[in-house]
């Protein structure tokens, strides 16, 4: 099932939490929400739950409108909130017992999926325990069980990894691309090397405006510029070595970083790159060039780029 | 109707898993228990082999009873965030109020079915009214639906149970007493207002054995208003 959001508005009394967004996602897509705290993640997911209302603008969640009264959505959505809230007076087989009935699914299949939720989730040795008594892992672990358990098309997970140990975000993040093989799915983290693990696009959103979306190649090459080196070079001076590297034709700039260990970095002219000129240079002097590093630019500098203004 | 009752179900559950219940439940059996057969205007006093004196105590002890039920069922929801969860599965607003209703009324039908022993005793004593007694019953329990749905609205509008506790009573104190009260202390039409909207008059001419439809109106209109209220509190998240 495909999401549309088209313009959508979402305020609280004065504040504008979410400005006239709008963006897609495709069945078999996971999509990456980022954006500092209180930046409209959550509220967003909120919205495509249903859980809150809009002033303005559409979700469309395959094709029909979440406005709609005559349309249960909600039987094909699965929502892991924000900070996990789960009942803990009530034990996990109860529980998700609970929540597969709500969600309609039929008597005699309700073992069946509790049975498989268990498995997939690593529950099995703590299913008779009651929720209050599990470690934060483990919750967080039932709310993910507890959001798969009528198979839903969509996922929405708002900070799923949280309070994981990191085997089992590493599991958690496989089920997650497993998952999103054939299923829509939108998380939302603020742990970057997440998104890039787990998510086909990322979308960065900041004070309630869309910043960046695409994948984490395009965002790389948007944000990137010119090329930057970072060179060692031994068996010469620095500051002789800093003049010539001055005189190639390719460099826009240089810096010295580490002065007694000949450490410099290199930036140069747009969309040129200096590698050659600057082994050609240490083999004219006869300098030893120990160390050459083209500096990637990392999602956390895209991030903070776009969201601190 | 299958989401209400899972909901229901789930209420039912959750509290006899819990000491507060029996607590809660011991308090109620207790206080009617004394005043009916203990102290003061005793079942004794009046020598006669009927239920009166236990059905005017009760709805007191009711009165105090039920607002202790319902105080958590939405306010606690809304504070742990539990609600988000329900609400954002396949599950209404109105099925929550309902089944969250339903549950309260079913765990208020079984403290009501612990004091069946007080009949059997009774009739064991002498000739008892059975019809005066059914009525009575019926009184209790149209009452106790008025003052859950009091109680339900009063859980909607806060995340403190405390707070849920203090509205319900406050809201059930002007249809116990106050109006009551007022009734007395004003002539004309507007005495005849108060006095239609005080419960106890209600309830009386109900136990007394009289069921008239202006009653049941009366019981039946307070609830649904109650519920509706309390759904409407639910749906505000919707606006801003």
């Amino acid at each position: 099932m495909d999401i549309q959001i088209e313009k959508l508005t979402k305020t609280y009394g004065p504040q504008t939490a979410v400005n006239d967004i709008s963006f897609d996602v495709k069945t078999g897509e996971v999509l990456g929400f980022l954006g500092p705290n209180g930046a409209g993640k959550s509220t967003t997911m909120k919205m495509i739950t249903g859980y809150i209302g809009f002033e303005k603008g559409d979700i469309q969640i395959g094709g029909k409108s979440v406005t709609d009264p005559t349309y249960d959505l909600k039987r094909h959505i699965g929502y892991l909130p924000e900070n996990n809230p789960l009942y803990h007076d009530m034990p996990v087989i109860d529980y998700l017992e609970f929540c597969a009935s709500l969600q309609g699914i039929e008597k005699q299949n309700i073992n069946k999926r509790i049975r498989e939720m268990v498995g997939v989730c690593g529950l099995n040795s703590e299913k008779h325990k009651k929720i209050g008594e599990l470690s934060k892992g483990y919750r967080q672990r039932v709310g993910l069980a507890q959001a798969m358990i009528h198979d839903p098309e969509i996922l929405v997970l708002d900070e799923p990894t949280t309070g994981l140990d990191p085997n089992q975000i590493i599991e958690i993040r496989k089920l997650i691309r497993d998952l999103g093989k054939e299923k829509t799915v939108i998380l939302s983290t603020h742990i970057l090397p997440e998104v890039e693990a787990t998510c086909d696009r990322i979308l960065i959103i900041n004070r309630g405006k869309i910043v960046a979306n695409g994948t984490s190649e395009t965002l790389r090459k948007q944000s990137q510029g010119n090329e930057k080196l970072k060179l060692r070079i031994e068996d010469g001076k620095a500051d002789k070595i800093l003049k010539s590297l001055r005189t190639l034709d390719t460099v826009q700039s240089v810096a010295c970083i580490e002065q007694n260990q000949n450490v410099f970095e290199v930036q140069s002219l747009v969309e040129q790159t200096s590698k050659r000129n600057v082994f050609n240079l240490c083999v004219q002097n006869k300098w030893v060039l120990t160390e050459l590093t083209p500096l990637e630019t990392k999602l956390e500098d895209i991030f903070r780029n776009l969201t601190v203004k | 109707m299958k989401t209400i009752w899972i909901i229901a179900k789930r209420e039912l559950e959750i509290f006899f898993d819990s000491l507060i219940a029996y607590i809660i439940l011991g308090l109620f059996l207790g206080f009617s228990g004394f005043f009916t057969w203990l102290y003061g205007n005793d079942i004794f006093l009046v020598g006669q082999a009927n239920l009166r004196v236990f059905f005017s105590i009760a709805s007191w002890s009711l009165f105090f009873f039920i607002p202790a039920i319902t105080m958590k069922m939405l306010a606690e929801e809304r504070k742990t965030g539990t609600l988000e969860l329900l609400l954002t599965k396949s599950v209404s607003d109105r099925q929550l109020i309902l089944g969250k209703f339903l549950g309260s009324v079913l765990l208020v039908c079984i403290a009501l079915l612990a004091t069946l022993p007080y009949v059997i005793t009774v009739s064991s004593i002498g000739n008892l009214d059975n019809g005066g007694t059914i009525c009575g019953y019926f009184g209790l329990l149209l009452m106790s639906i008025t003052y859950t749905a009091i109680g339900i609205f009063a859980s909607s509008i806060t995340t403190n149970q405390i707070v849920a506790f203090m509205t319900a009573l406050f809201i059930g104190l002007f249809f116990h007493i106050i109006f009551g009260v007022l009734a007395q202390n004003f002539t004309g039409s507007i005495g005849q207002i108060f006095e239609t909207l005080n419960l106890q008059s209600h309830f009386e001419s109900i136990s007394r054995g009289v069921i008239d439809s202006k009653d049941l109106v009366y019981f039946l209109s307070i609830t649904v208003l109650g519920l509706y209220l309390g759904e409407s509190s639910l749906s505000k998240r919707h606006s801003s």
